[in-house]
């Protein structure tokens, strides 16, 4: 799936202890499985259904998507760094593709 | 802050002093004069000068306020929705004066004729300076949006005659709504070219949600560091064409503008304006939500109101549009406290005062480019044509009459805009007029069939966007004009019950919901629409009928409110 | 720019036509598939159990009329400390205007350090958004708020 694009925004460095704001993209049709063809054929649904965040393999946070999250789908949320790391983001398809990001923090006392 | 009790005690200080002694004074004589009109008894440190919804105005006209602005929920009743005979008995103003004519409709021809025409870049200036003058260092001049849009120059300039008119005035930070009708790209231009930040706070791109301008801007005046936080129109695309703007998204968001003003505060701002264009009645609640903020200057409804309001600890300034009112607060701020403060709203009658000589050269050679088309006259008017009401007026009266029969229309919508400045019965109709009422970036007429029930739809749609009990969920404009149909209105009720009694004035027969009608329209919001610009269809119409004389207005019937 | 022929008024009619219900662009794909009040009940139901939502801590920030139907920016924030032994577990959002009721659910961790996230989503029609959200000692608390998607236009 080439046309499918992961964008992060984390900041590359921190405090201990810090809340940092991260947000993330990913293109996606996101189809719904509510709309109709040109002959008027149910268009099937295929979603981004799940979303994780990792931080140095502990689960930050995570996300279950349904057919009314837009295209392209935007999501932005928090986690508290206590260490250096690396963050990994995963996009669960409804056709059992999976894209993944990586994205590295500094953290200083 | 000062506490409510006090700025109760200040708000009828402040009448006293410029209340009805003053109407008494302009009512004295017809003749009024520059000095009249910049009487102040100053107070404090800081003076604010703003104006708003100039809506590119640079040379005088006549503007005639609305007779029918109706609030609805809390705000019935109260300022600003108050017209004509009970507008005068709350403020005190005699009929028949100089200020009777600024605010309201009554006898509207008559001393029309009387006072003459207001506004008018170079009378304004007149006006700034001489108030610079009496308070240097202490005068802080801004404007509230919509400057850059309603004339013929403005939009073949896409705005840049008003850039330079605004950056020769002095202003010192604006905001924007029909500004954004340029496009993105010519924005981010105007934005470099003005000179002076550009402010809205409430403005995000719609791919990571963050600031496309800059919220907020510090100002020393007076020894007070005055903080101005401005914000768009919130609703610019969803009023507007959004595929003009596409990466940007608006909203009142108010948990944003508290956030400025905390920000603001930490940062020293003894003073925080917010400069708003969300219209009158939003910003009242915003500032009822949002603590911190000294003052409102609003925008985008063009309400005048010759008094400042005092909403909990907030003022709230209203000042007109078109160029017709200069608004001056002047503050005492000690301690990063309002103590005391004096407002007037002045009306810019232009007989009275002297045209500023290097701002008039501006208009002429900002004017001069396009003057022999501005000039072309298409026709007479016997009647009042004016644009301001909630329902009706008769310049889009006009121009749907124009759209019904230029286009072989059954029904004919024109979209309730609040700009357009107004002529009086027996005045030449130039393209100037005409451009001032229609001259905008989405002019297409259209030409389409609808069903009774999807116009009904469209009706209560719009209605809602005025008569929401909840300001939040206003977008400002008044009623979509009609042509050809008949309704009753009634705006006490929720969305899809306001609308009754369609009736198509051609059959007399009332509108069949399941029955398809030919509408002709103009400023739809989606791209890709084809058609003549508007103004070509009203000057054809115009030179068809040489002499404009309309038949009274019978289209909405108003119940509730 | 004359457009007096049948082929081009044709044509503009279909454009504006279909241009002046942009707005529920949505709502004209689906125009009976609706998820109503009793649907999104149901949901929660599944979602929470028996237990009664209480008004308070969960805000839900939105446009009060949407700009585009098909994205809709929205963030759910909790009031929560966020520490191991109490913090907000889950925040579930539903629609009780669209297709179907749910629109997404945001597990969050004490790692979270703020129960706060963003997301965009689809709205068919005018309808309330609701915001549940669940605390890590099984608490439950709701808001909603109602956003317009309208036709537009008309507007200062």
């Amino acid at each position: 799936m080439a046309d499918i694009k992961p964008r992060i925004k984390v900041p590359k460095t921190a405090k201990k202890g810090e809340v940092v704001e991260i947000k993330t993209l990913v293109s996606h049709v996101m189809e719904s499985g509510q709309r109709k063809d040109a002959e008027g054929k149910t268009i099937p649904r295929k979603i981004i259904n799940r979303f994780t965040c990792e931080f140095n393999g502990k689960p930050v946070c995570e996300m279950t998507l349904h057919p009314a999250i837009s295209a392209n789908p935007f999501i932005s949320f928090f986690a508290k760094v206590e260490e250096s790391g690396t963050f990994t983001f995963t996009w669960y398809d409804d056709d059992g593709s999976v894209y993944k990001a990586e994205s590295k923090i500094d953290v200083t006392a | 802050m000062v506490s409510r009790r006090d700025f109760f005690a200040l708000a009828a200080a402040a009448g006293a002093i410029l209340g009805p002694g003053r109407a008494g004074r302009l009512a004295a004589r017809d003749r009024l004069s520059e000095a009249d009109l910049l009487a102040f008894r100053p107070v404090g440190n800081v003076t604010v000068l703003h104006l708003t919804d100039l809506h590119a105005q640079l040379v005088p006209i006549w503007f005639r306020e609305p007779s029918t602005n109706i609030g609805v929920g809390e705000v019935r009743g109260l300022p600003p929705h108050l017209t004509g005979k009970e507008f005068l008995a709350h403020f005190g103003i005699a009929p028949g004066t100089a200020e009777a004519h600024a605010f309201t409709d009554q006898d509207f021809v008559e001393l029309a004729r009387r006072f003459g025409r207001v506004g008018g870049l170079d009378r304004i200036a007149t006006l700034v300076k001489a108030i610079r003058a009496e308070r240097p260092g202490r005068t802080l001049l801004l404007d509230g949006g919509d400057a850059m849009q309603g004339s013929w120059v403005a939009l073949q300039t896409r705005g840049a005659d008003m850039v330079a008119a605004l950056r020769a005035l002095g202003v010192e930070a604006m905001t924007g709504h029909w500004e954004f009708t340029y496009g993105a790209e010519r924005v981010e231009a105007i934005v470099e070219e003005l000179g002076f930040p550009f402010l809205a706070g409430n403005v995000l791109d719609t791919e990571w949600e963050e600031p496309v301008f800059e919220s907020t801007a510090f100002f020393e005046r007076g020894g007070v560091k005055i903080a101005v936080i401005g914000q768009a129109f919130p609703y610019t695309p969803v009023s507007n064409p959004r595929w003009m703007i596409p990466q940007w998204s608006f909203g009142i968001r108010e948990e944003r503008v508290a956030a400025h003003v905390e920000k603001a505060r930490a940062a020293g701002a003894e003073l925080v304006i917010l400069s708003s264009h969300n219209g009158f009645d939003v910003d009242r609640k915003l500032v009822s939500r949002v603590p911190g903020i000294d003052v409102v200057l609003t925008g985008h409804t063009h309400d005048a109101l010759p008094r400042a309001l005092v909403v909990g600890k907030t003022l709230v300034v209203g000042s007109g549009s078109n160029g017709k009112f200069l608004a001056r607060l002047d503050l005492d701020v000690q301690g990063g406290e309002v103590k005391d403060f004096a407002f007037r709203l002045i009306p810019v009658f232009s007989d009275a005062i002297r045209p500023d000589p290097e701002t008039a050269k501006l208009v002429e050679e900002l004017r001069a480019p396009y003057r022999a088309e501005l000039d072309r006259v298409v026709g007479h008017t016997e009647s009042l044509l004016f644009r301001r009401g909630n329902f009706q007026g008769s310049w889009d009266d006009l121009i749907c009459e124009a759209l019904l029969e230029q286009r072989d229309a059954e029904i004919a919508l024109s979209p309730g805009f609040r700009w357009g400045p107004t002529l009086l019965p027996g005045q030449p109709i130039r393209m100037e007029d005409v451009w001032a009422q229609t001259a905008i970036t989405y002019p297409q007429v259209y030409r389409i069939e609808m069903t009774g029930a999807q116009l009904k739809d469209v009706l209560e749609d719009v209605a809602d966007n005025i008569f929401n009990i909840d300001p939040y969920y206003q977008g400002g404009g008044d009623m979509v004009r009609v042509g050809g149909v008949s309704f009753v209105i009634d705006v006490d009720q929720p969305i899809g019950r306001r609308i009754s009694d369609m009736t198509s004035l051609k059959t007399g027969r009332p509108i069949d919901p399941a029955r398809k009608y030919v509408v002709a329209g103009w400023a739809s919001v989606n791209e890709g629409v084809e058609g003549p610009p508007v103004w070509e269809l009203v000057a054809r119409h115009i030179e068809a009928r040489k002499v404009i004389s309309l038949p009274k207005a019978g289209q909405v019937r108003v119940k509730g409110g | 720019m004359s457009t007096g022929t049948a082929a081009t008024r044709r044509r503009m009619i279909e454009q504006v036509g279909a241009g002046v219900l942009a707005a529920g662009g949505l709502l004209l794909l689906a125009p009976r598939a609706r998820a109503d009040l009793v649907k999104a009940q149901k949901l929660m139901k599944e979602l929470i159990g028996d237990r009664t939502p209480q008004e308070g801590k969960v805000r839900l920030e939105m446009p009060q009329i949407a700009e585009n139907g098909q994205s809709v920016p929205l963030t759910a924030a909790v009031d929560s400390p966020m520490t191991p032994d109490n913090y907000c577990r889950v925040v579930h959002i539903l629609a009780d205007g669209n297709p179907e009721a749910g629109v997404c659910s945001f597990e969050f961790t004490p790692m979270s350090g703020r129960a706060e996230f963003s997301t965009r989503m689809r709205l068919a029609q005018t309808q309330n958004v609701w915001a549940v959200a669940e605390m890590s000692d099984g608490s439950v608390w709701m808001t909603k708020t109602e956003v317009k998607v309208t036709i537009g236009g008309c507007g200062g």
